[in-house]
């Protein structure tokens, strides 16, 4: 694994400042090795986020969905795996009801600036070429700066009622 | 045995302004028992009506919510017990149907049928309240307490099918039966 130096590296906080700027109320939760430090310890510490941990992602998916209905925005912290287990929740609740579930993903195993439909591992290529077929947006955020792009994707998603992905290439620090 | 339109019959005579998520055959029933009501019938995914439930108890704590619940759908998502055992909302009640089958796929028996005890799983995973019920009379006396407890409660209903309702796959998935909830819950005092 190549070594990351921290002045590249996204930053947990930033990340948690841009949830903060678009509204984010509630993060949901399986931990995630990629983000478990830099982001979701950060969330359980923060008392103006509201942590709900479930014990599968596509809980994570309902609950999402159905806070959105309340007019809360909420974010699914999860890792590619716990995506993959809830893509049935996702076809029905995020993409058929067209509802604004937003995921941050770790993509476990990354820890790259190359794209993750190029990686040689099958658990990280098939994450994007998965979302392309069910017509998620995603963005793709491995470096210091990538983090102002959440803010405006979360307002998006919202605005158009549609779910997000925000992929996560390299772990935050 | 009670026979689940009975038991929901029982229930809508007590519901007075609670958010309702309801799955399949429950929910099919419910709409034409109540169908003025808050419901939400379009949770998507078998299995996922409780977790439904616990967003909208987190999201508008001003309301109570009851879950409709399955006994195959919660065995497809058994995890929920812990979280919404753990989230804790004061608001939510948690009924599951329990007939021992997979009423809408053939009738097939679920995995633990006659054994396992959602109420016991319920208890252990730290629901404030569990109950369990297979006489109306007692259902009827005990649901006014029920409805104003503090959450989550969890109540089994053990029953059988009864009188058939018609399976309208196409309304519980439609945009119209999620705008009709949206509109129901803006008419919701508070």
């Amino acid at each position: 694994m190549a070594t990351i130096k921290a002045v590249d590296a996204l930053s947990g906080a930033a990340i948690i400042d841009e949830f903060k700027r678009c509204g984010v109320e509630f993060i949901v939760s399986v931990p995630d090795r990629v983000t478990s430090e830099s982001v979701l310890r950060r969330v359980a510490a923060d008392t103006a986020l509201k942590l709900v941990r479930v014990c599968k992602e596509d809980e994570g998916v309902s609950i999402c969905a159905a806070l959105s209905v309340c007019g809360k925005r909420a974010v699914l912290l999860m890792q590619c795996t716990g995506l993959l287990d809830s893509v049935n929740a996702l076809r029905a609740i995020a993409v058929e009801y067209a509802q604004p579930v937003v995921m941050m993903v770790g993509l476990l195993g990354h820890e790259s600036e190359s794209p993750p439909a190029e990686s040689p591992k099958y658990g990280i290529s098939v994450v994007p070429r998965i979302l392309d077929a069910m017509n998620i947006a995603y963005e793709v955020l491995h470096s210091a700066g990538d983090e102002k792009r959440i803010a405006p994707a979360i307002e998006r998603a919202y605005a158009n009622s549609t779910p997000l992905a925000i992929l996560i290439g390299r772990s935050p620090v | 045995m009670m026979k689940r339109d009975e038991c929901l019959d029982v229930i809508a005579r007590h519901h007075t302004n609670e958010i309702v998520v309801a799955v399949y055959q429950a929910a099919f029933q419910w709409v034409v028992i109540k169908p003025d009501a808050p419901n939400c019938i379009a949770t998507g995914a078998m299995g996922q009506g409780s977790s439904h439930g616990l967003g909208f108890a987190l999201g508008m704590p001003q309301h109570r919510v009851l879950v409709l619940d399955g006994d195959g759908s919660l065995l497809m998502n058994l995890g929920t017990l812990v979280t919404i055992a753990t989230a804790a909302p004061p608001n939510l009640v948690h009924f599951v149907c329990e007939n021992g089958t997979y009423e809408a796929n053939g009738g097939h028996p679920i995995p633990g049928k006659d054994v396992l005890s959602f109420a016991g799983m319920a208890s252990a995973a730290g629901y404030r309240e569990v109950h369990e019920f297979s006489e109306l009379d007692k259902l009827d006396a005990a649901l006014p307490g029920i409805l104003k407890a503090r959450g989550p409660v969890f109540v089994t209903l053990k029953i059988v099918p009864g009188k058939m309702y018609p399976e309208n796959f196409g309304y519980m998935h439609s945009p119209k039966a999620r705008a009709d909830f949206k509109r129901a819950l803006k008419r919701l005092p508070g």
